[in-house]
């Protein structure tokens, strides 16, 4: 056996090609500071990274540790990220039309190869709802919501509403039985909202004369289906709600809440 | 085997079901020091496990579970009771800690590391297992995609998604305008209203429970009994008609159940005086519409006056009586609930003509 000697190795080809890689004036064009493994680095990634940025350079112990934060509102945001970027996939072969709907979806699994997008969609759906639940609950077990972070925890309320909101309304996009059923057991809630519901109490006060203000067609359910029952006006409504209004404003939250989590003092911890 | 599913068919019945998990929820609070137990963690886990592995030999049980809608369920099940469990464990640590004159375990871990690796690199890897996790899922489960929409062909059941089947169960206690708008307004409200009706200091960023007893009581009360155990009732155990079948049972459309729900006013006026019901609507519903009113009025006052004195004293009028309007709001559905199971009761306002039940 030959003895170990103390000779320093010669820098190996993959190290050769590495170093004049990160030399290229491309690569130096891109990252503008070394690896992070000195601390300077390690300053200047969290600080010059647009996707890092949102981070604070260091953060106590705790709040890195799974078993505090259980990492529920990251795997939130993920998960999202993962729906969004399905999503716009879905896009691209799905026509919310009672004409196309429906075959459109069962075209997905018969003409797409590889396709497992609708199904990523769907399950990636639900368990965000998971995660969101479990992210609340971890907030709550940790006190989280007390003062200063009173505002984020509303902020994250209304995203719990939105992201149900979300799943509501991609749930009727494909147009079969479970999905129109579903929705129209959903909706009929709304009949009955108090004043602005045609079978809710209180909307036969609201009349003017002998002239009904509030009926099947114009009141709350009508308003949330564009009709009297689930039907194309429905499907425009949720697909145009699920695809660009709801998205757009639970990202713009998402961006207020990070945001906060940092101005609020970062992850929360003993005072 | 026969004996054992008739076992789980009985406990599953809504009332017992419900009964159970209030009592487990008590035993969780009040001896949580032996709950936090690593043992009792890998019990739970370990009796579900086997729960579910012995249930996929019942085919009932598998027509049910193994819809692909309802397999998240699953997952919500095990996952609420583990981190049920876990987040007490953690309270009860701290508490120990505390007890011990030792600070909790978040302030000990307060030195602070680098995010770059340390929470990037933590990250990352969250963020690999769920892709696999999801990828997986996605090619070993189907999304479901039934017979096209037919408006003339109702199934039955007809349930709206998981996750909104606790509100749709309680519509077996309140009307839709209650179950299905009121209420749910309120659920929203009062989530958002916590952190200003909850005044106390203490338990801030640390897991703990003896330094808010009332409040994780009560979140876990909302949260896990009444939401999460309620979604898991109206998804596995509600069928046809909305009736109660249990884990193992046949979802008979023919089954039948008495109908012998009684109104208030009939209560009152018919057996209770043995008149008629009086035509004036007011009339009739008069005891229920004040019992409802001081329900929401008076009896807030008196809870400020007697049993909660301490909290009124500390919270001031307004967190008072928000906190306690919101509470018994809460508490409307249990209320509600055991009125039906104990007297059959219907409704207690029962105005039809206005669309208005209570
Ligand atoms: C759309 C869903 C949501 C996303 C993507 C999200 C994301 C996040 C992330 C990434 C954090 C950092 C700490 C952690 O991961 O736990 C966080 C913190 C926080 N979230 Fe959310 N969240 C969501 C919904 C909610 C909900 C429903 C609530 C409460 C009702 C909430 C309240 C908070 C609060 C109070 C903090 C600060 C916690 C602390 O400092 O310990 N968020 N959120």
């Amino acid at each position: 056996m030959a003895k170990a000697k103390s000779i320093q190795p010669q820098a190996g080809a993959l190290e050769r090609a590495w170093n004049w890689l990160t030399e290229t004036q491309i690569w130096t064009s891109v990252f503008r500071h070394e690896a992070p493994i000195s601390d300077r680095n390690r300053v200047l990634v969290m600080l010059s990274n647009v996707f890092l940025h949102l981070h604070p350079v260091r953060l106590k112990k705790h709040g890195v540790r799974l078993r505090y934060t259980w990492c529920m509102g990251g795997l939130s945001f993920f998960l999202f990220l993962v729906l969004t970027f399905t999503g716009v996939l879905l896009m691209f072969y799905y026509r919310p039309t009672l004409e196309y709907a429906y075959s459109d979806i069962v075209g997905l699994r018969e003409h797409v190869p590889l396709g497992i997008m609708r199904e990523m969609h769907r399950w990636g759906a639900h368990a965000m709802v998971i995660t969101v639940w479990l992210h609340m609950f971890r907030v709550f077990m940790t006190g989280s919501y007390k003062p200063p972070r009173e505002f984020n925890w509303n902020v994250g309320v209304i995203m719990l509403v939105l992201t149900l909101l979300l799943s509501f309304t991609g749930y009727l996009l494909p147009w079969d039985q479970l999905a129109i059923w579903a929705i129209t057991v959903g909706s009929n809630m709304a009949r009955a909202t108090p004043f602005l519901g045609y079978e809710g109490p209180g909307a036969s006060l609201l009349a003017i004369g002998d002239v009904q203000l509030i009926h099947a067609a114009d009141d709350a359910r009508f308003a949330l289906l564009g009709g009297t029952f689930v039907g194309e006006g429905a499907l425009l409504r949720f697909y145009v709600l699920h695809c660009v209004a709801l998205p757009l404003v639970i990202g713009f939250l998402m961006a207020v809440h990070f945001w906060r989590v940092r101005k609020d003092g970062g992850i929360s911890g003993p005072l | 085997m026969e004996a054992i599913k008739g076992f789980f068919n009985l406990v599953a019945d809504p009332r017992l079901f419900f009964l159970l998990s209030v009592v487990g929820l008590v035993l969780i609070v009040w001896k949580r020091e032996a709950f936090a137990r690593l043992s009792v963690g890998y019990g739970l886990m370990g009796f579900l496990a086997v729960f579910f592995l012995f249930g996929m030999t019942d085919e009932n049980f598998v027509l049910i579970i193994a819809k692909p809608d309802n397999v998240p369920i699953v997952a919500l099940i095990f996952l609420v009771v583990f981190f049920t469990w876990y987040s007490m464990r953690e309270a009860v640590l701290n508490d120990q800690r505390v007890a011990a004159g030792e600070d909790v375990i978040e302030k000990q871990e307060s030195d602070r590391v680098w995010v770059w690796p340390d929470l990037v690199y933590t990250e990352l890897i969250a963020l690999v297992l769920c892709t696999a996790v999801l990828v997986v899922w996605s090619i070993a489960l189907e999304a479901p995609i039934e017979q096209p929409a037919n408006p003339a062909n109702t199934p039955n059941p007809s349930k709206a998604p998981w996750y909104f089947l606790g509100l749709q169960e309680m519509l077996v206690y309140f009307d839709p305008w209650l179950a299905g708008v009121v209420l749910p307004s309120l659920i929203i409200v009062g989530l958002m209203a916590i952190p200003y009706i909850d005044t106390n200091p203490k338990g801030n960023g640390y897991y703990t429970f003896n330094e808010r007893k009332a409040e994780v009581t009560l979140f876990l009360f909302g949260f896990v009994i009444l939401w999460t155990s309620l979604i898991v009732l109206g998804t596995f155990l509600r069928g046809p008609n909305w009736n109660f079948f249990g884990p193992f049972e046949y979802w008979d459309v023919h089954k039948l159940e008495a109908l012998n729900n009684v109104q208030l006013s009939e209560y009152l006026w018919v057996r209770g005086l043995g008149t008629a019901l009086p035509d004036n609507i007011l009339v009739r519903e008069g005891i229920g519409i004040l019992l409802s009113l001081a329900y929401v009025t008076v009896l807030p006052v008196i809870l400020a006056r007697t049993v909660l004195k301490g909290y009124y004293e500390k919270m001031g009028p307004t967190r008072f009586y928000v906190g306690a309007f919101l509470f018994l709001m809460m508490l409307s559905l249990p209320i509600k609930m055991f009125s039906r199971w104990l007297v059959n009761l219907k409704y207690v306002v029962s105005i039809p003509e206005w669309f208005f039940n209570i």
